[in-house]
């Protein structure tokens, strides 16, 4: 086993600062919260499509024999049923099953494995991985050879279309191909972060300002615009799709957050165990979408009560452009989780009326291929 | 960004503007709604309630985060902008007309000496940045 460790920040910088976005600091990068408004960009998203600079996620390569083999015992879904040029969805767990990284994996070969995780986890998924790999399997942290751009909405194929090869059109939902996007070489990888149709580009840095270029161009006849952070969580709140540090953490397991279709149990795992138990014996508490009756919005932490009683707590929660409501995730009580459910949040030492809502709470209308 | 010369101004970013009838109008500043972003959620007092100098007399949220609104004076609030809570995206595009938020018949006019002109609150904003 050998481990390598690159970093630097994100190639897109400069144009952040040109396009006079509002920056913070989130994992070690200086990235843009928002350039002209939060509900603008995310509305963009869902009405044409948007633009982000996602170069802070990091890419662990993982290559060798037995990669494979590894990735099957370190992960919950099925490797197995990747092929070359297919990409999943899934979950590095510790051993009590509880979640390390929620992470993007992509086949390159039947020895050669990409994985997007979240830029506050990269050290310590590469850590993970590192102290539990073979010797016939490299561990690498490549984030420093990728520029991360993400094109979003259902204007996205159309924007791609004319810089984009191979065509868009041939890259079905979680596949991706190592293609060219205005010229230069990309993993182009039909994922997101947002509940549209989108693309995502991986990208040499001293690539990235020329694709970016290039497909906000392209995208001005559908109205395209740079996206921050900011809009970033108000479209993955929308989408139900959950964040590693709010709805997911070491101590929630994947049955809790909703996402057992990612687990498979005609497999070994790490973490299995306990999965196992709680499919067995149920669980007590669970993930939940909630609509505000106000315009107050629910933030991270605040208690979610029913008659008097604390039931759970606030993960993340958000003004919904598109549905013009404040929107919020939780863990509660799985007795109180049935959809239309009354709940109360404590808000600043009142409590504030709302219900139980079916996750997500938006739904493309167009389906795409 | 916009600070007009006949209003008073706190360094919790709102503006204060006499009227005739020992009267004050209280709203956020242009600093203010710029630097909350879209805002969606205000939290104002009842009529008829009492505001004290730098004491919170309500709430402003935004889709990034939630503030205190500071009083810059103390006294009855006699009328309040119940328009704004129907409509707070009024507070982005605005903060110095249709947005004021609250009107404040004063207990303690000599308060009002305290307050910076739009001048001293420029300069102050841009030692904050």
């Amino acid at each position: 086993m050998q481990v390598k460790s690159t970093h630097r920040n994100t190639p897109l910088f400069e144009i952040h600062k040109a396009l006079g976005a509002r920056l913070m600091e989130f994992a070690g990068f200086q990235m843009p919260v928002e350039y002209e408004g939060i509900i603008k960009e995310a509305l963009a998203v869902r009405t044409g499509c948007g633009l982000f600079d996602v170069s802070h996620m990091g890419q662990i390569q993982l290559t060798g024999p037995g990669a494979l083999e590894f990735l099957q015992l370190v992960t919950t879904n099925d490797v197995a049923c990747l092929r070359d040029g297919l990409c999943q969805y899934t979950l590095v767990c510790n051993d009590h099953g509880g979640i390390v990284d929620d992470v993007i994996l992509y086949r390159l070969s039947s020895e050669r494995f990409l994985l997007c995780v979240n830029a506050v986890n990269r050290e310590k998924v590469l850590a993970w991985l590192a102290d539990r790999a073979p010797s016939s399997v490299m561990v690498e942290d490549v984030s420093g050879g990728y520029a991360l751009i993400a094109l979003q909405g259902r204007r996205a194929q159309d924007v791609l279309a004319p810089i984009g090869t191979p065509k868009p059109s041939s890259i079905k939902r979680f596949r991706f191909s190592c293609g060219r996007v205005a010229g230069r070489g990309a993993i182009i990888s039909r994922t997101g972060y947002t509940g549209e149709d989108g693309f995502e580009f991986y990208v040499d840095p001293s690539d990235a300002e020329a694709v970016w270029d290039a497909l906000m161009e392209e995208g001005r006849r559908y109205h395209i615009r740079p996206c921050g952070l900011g809009a970033r969580d108000v479209l993955r709140i929308e989408a139900g799709l959950p964040l590693y540090g709010n709805e997911l953490t070491e101590e929630t397991s994947p049955i809790e957050a909703g996402l057992s279709r990612f687990v498979k149990m005609d497999k070994e795992f790490t973490g299995k165990e306990t999965i196992e138990k709680q499919l067995k014996e149920g669980i007590s508490r669970t993930l939940v979408g909630f609509e505000m009756e106000k315009k107050v919005i629910p933030r991270k932490d605040y208690p979610i009560e029913r008659d008097g009683h604390t039931i759970g707590r606030v993960t993340s929660g958000t003004w919904s452009a598109v549905r013009e409501r404040a929107i919020g995730m939780g863990y509660i009580d799985r007795a109180f989780a049935t959809p239309g459910a009354p709940v109360e949040v404590e808000i600043r030492g009142r409590l504030h009326r709302a219900s139980i809502r079916r996750l997500p709470f938006y739904r493309p209308s167009q389906k795409t291929t | 960004m916009d600070f007009p010369r006949d209003l008073k101004y706190t360094k919790e970013h709102e503006w204060v503007r006499e009227e005739d009838d020992n009267t004050v109008v209280v709203g956020i500043t242009d600093y203010a709604q710029d630097s909350l972003g879209d805002v969606v959620y205000v939290e104002l007092p009842q009529e008829g309630g009492s505001v004290t100098k730098n004491e919170p007399f309500g709430v402003v949220e935004s889709v990034k985060a939630v503030s205190d609104l500071y009083s810059p004076v103390t006294g009855t609030v006699v009328e309040v902008n119940d328009a704004i809570i129907d409509s707070p995206e009024a507070i982005n595009e605005d903060p110095y007309g249709d947005a004021w938020m609250i009107k404040v018949e004063l207990a303690s006019p000599e308060e009002l000496g305290d307050l910076l002109t739009a001048e001293e609150y420029q300069n102050y904003i841009e030692e904050e940045k």
